[in-house]
């Protein structure tokens, strides 16, 4: 194993966040769950905002922790309207797989 | 320190989002999507982001993951149903695109980012409350009014979506 770096490079943060993000990517295309799905993109969220912090850090700048303040305040949101869509989706048909969920189709 | 601390909080949140993706139960893959987020939290306080880091415990891993576990216990989420071979080619072309998506993310943030650009912890001091409030306060004013409109329509639409009908 190669000794550790005294300081730790911007592009590992950034190599990082691109990791988390295409994880919530491949979840997103290869869950079946709806709830797993909807988790898939808090993750792909998430990545974004660890992206946004490392640039903040990067410019010297305060605006980068601001979007990712509005990101988390619109997640928040977003959470609340789509786990509820969730439970009618639930409430109506008894299932939470999306491959069933297709009835706009016929 | 601060390289072994990175490599820590890194492995943590890698190794918690692939069990995010691989776990085949609803509430094993949000049990470690806390762990990516409370991983994330301390990288954010290595990058001097101190009230982010706070409010990432608070609003993700505090708020909006209770929000989830509570919704797939009301639901009974059991395991999911494997549906392989309804789409062949999904299941062989998926995961050498998404190994060339990230490989060209990666590329770019070689190119952008050379390897001497590097992160002192206690460098950037604009992430305390202070610097945020200020910021949110004067600069993003309008955005953090807007803000608080949508929340309060968000709350008035899952209320009125997942509300019992009342006969």
């Amino acid at each position: 194993m190669p000794p550790l770096p005294a300081a730790v490079p911007l592009s590992w943060y950034l190599t990082l966040s691109a990791f988390l993000f295409t994880l919530g990517v491949a979840g997103f295309l290869f869950r079946r769950n709806i709830i797993t799905v909807f988790m898939s993109i808090e993750l792909m969220l998430n990545a974004v905002n660890l992206t946004f912090v490392a640039f903040s850090y990067k410019l010297q700048q305060v605006d980068g922790h601001i979007f990712s303040f509005f990101v988390m305040v619109v997640a928040a949101a977003e959470a609340a309207v789509g786990l509820a869509i969730i439970l009618t989706v639930f409430k109506n048909r008894q299932t939470l797989e999306i491959d069933e969920l297709d009835s706009l189709k016929n | 320190m601060d390289a072994l601390l990175f490599m820590i909080f890194a492995a943590i949140a890698a190794v918690c989002g692939i069990n995010v993706v691989v776990q085949k139960h609803a509430i094993s893959s949000a049990l470690s999507l806390v762990g990516v987020m409370v991983a994330l939290a301390a990288l954010y306080l290595l990058l001097g982001g101190e009230f982010i880091a706070a409010a990432q415990l608070v609003v993700y891993a505090g708020a909006i993951m209770v929000l989830f576990v509570f919704v797939i216990m009301l639901l009974n989420a059991g395991i999911e149903k494997t549906a392989r071979g309804r789409r062949p080619w999904a299941q062989y072309a998926g995961v050498p695109l998404l190994l060339v998506l990230f490989g060209t993310i990666a590329l770019l943030i070689q190119k952008i980012s050379p390897a001497t650009e590097t992160v002192t912890f206690g460098e950037f001091t604009k992430g305390a409350p202070l610097e945020i409030g200020r910021a949110l306060f004067t600069t993003y004013l309008l955005p953090f009014e807007v803000t608080s409109v949508l929340i309060l329509i968000a709350i008035l639409g899952a209320i009125v979506l997942a509300r019992k009908e009342i006969d």
